[in-house]
């Protein structure tokens, strides 16, 4: 499998290779945040923290891999596009979405009640996810141009005149980055669990 | 001392113009395959610094689930 050779299309030679590492880092971005924003509403029907903990965990994780994502982005466009960043709708979208989690965590820090942290970071969070998929996915396709693929004028790696070898690594890659997502977030979803059990136990 | 001299030199190597140049050749050469290689870097070092900070979150439960136990002996 190592040695099947992708096209290495015009400019992006070798690099297109960062499809199966840049692209999954946002997949699994969007299904964390999708898992949180199911909890959220979860936790505010049912008023039960386990929701909350998966919800906060999984953002926290999805924020990791978002950073990732602008990061791998941003190197990777220094060597194709010839700058770190470029003023498109799809990376500052990107940005504005990954701060709106950010600011969800540090809400979640700036509460101390337990019961009204929860159903205010539900509230955002449940918020927070549409408009996520509106600034880093919609806008970006709606665009007039734009130069990142799947965006704007640009079209996505589907329509490349792709030989299959590059889809071979790919569905698998998406698969495992967000399982390695969830694995990460269900260490921290346990740990919480057991300190959670250790405070009712003292009471 | 030696470590003194080290640190101008790495000093002089990442503002000097030597490295910067070398450093843009190497991602430019064979088919820019060290972006892919640096991109890979980024994701480990990601993943790597939240694990770490996850096993510091899991060394004070680990120290509350102790203390506990410890308190639970001296009762009994």
């Amino acid at each position: 499998m190592l040695f099947i050779n992708p096209n290495n299309l015009l400019f992006l030679d070798e690099t297109v290779r960062n499809l199966n590492f840049h692209v999954p880092m946002w997949f699994t971005m969007i299904s964390l945040l999708f898992i949180s924003c199911i909890n959220s509403i979860l936790y505010l029907r049912t008023n039960k923290i386990k929701y909350d903990i998966i919800a906060s965990r999984s953002a926290e994780v999805a924020v990791l891999f978002g950073l990732m994502g602008l990061a791998t982005g941003s190197f990777w466009a220094r060597f194709s596009w010839g700058d770190w960043w470029t003023d498109d709708y799809k990376l500052n979208g990107a940005a504005i979405g990954e701060l709106m989690y950010l600011a969800y965590l540090i809400l979640r820090n700036s509460v101390e009640d337990p019961g009204k942290r929860a159903r205010l970071s539900s509230v955002y969070s449940i918020m927070a996810f549409p408009l996520f998929l509106v600034f880093a996915w919609i806008l970006p396709k709606m665009a007039a141009n734009s130069m990142h693929p799947g965006s704007g004028d640009t079209v996505g790696f589907n329509q490349y005149p792709l030989n299959n070898n590059l889809r071979m690594t790919f569905y698998p890659a998406v698969l495992g980055w967000i399982l390695m997502g969830w694995w990460i977030t269900s260490l921290q979803i346990r740990n919480k669990y057991i300190t959670l059990k250790l405070e009712s136990d003292e009471d | 001392m030696k470590i003194r001299s080290l640190l101008s030199l790495s000093l002089t190597l990442l503002t000097g113009q030597t490295f910067a140049q070398t450093k843009e050749n190497l991602f430019y050469s064979n088919g820019k395959i060290y972006v892919v290689v640096a991109v890979i870097s980024i994701i480990f070092t990601g993943i790597v610094t939240y694990l770490i900070l996850l096993d510091r979150r899991l060394k004070r439960t680990e120290k509350e689930l102790r203390d506990k136990f410890d308190k639970k002996g001296s009762k009994d």
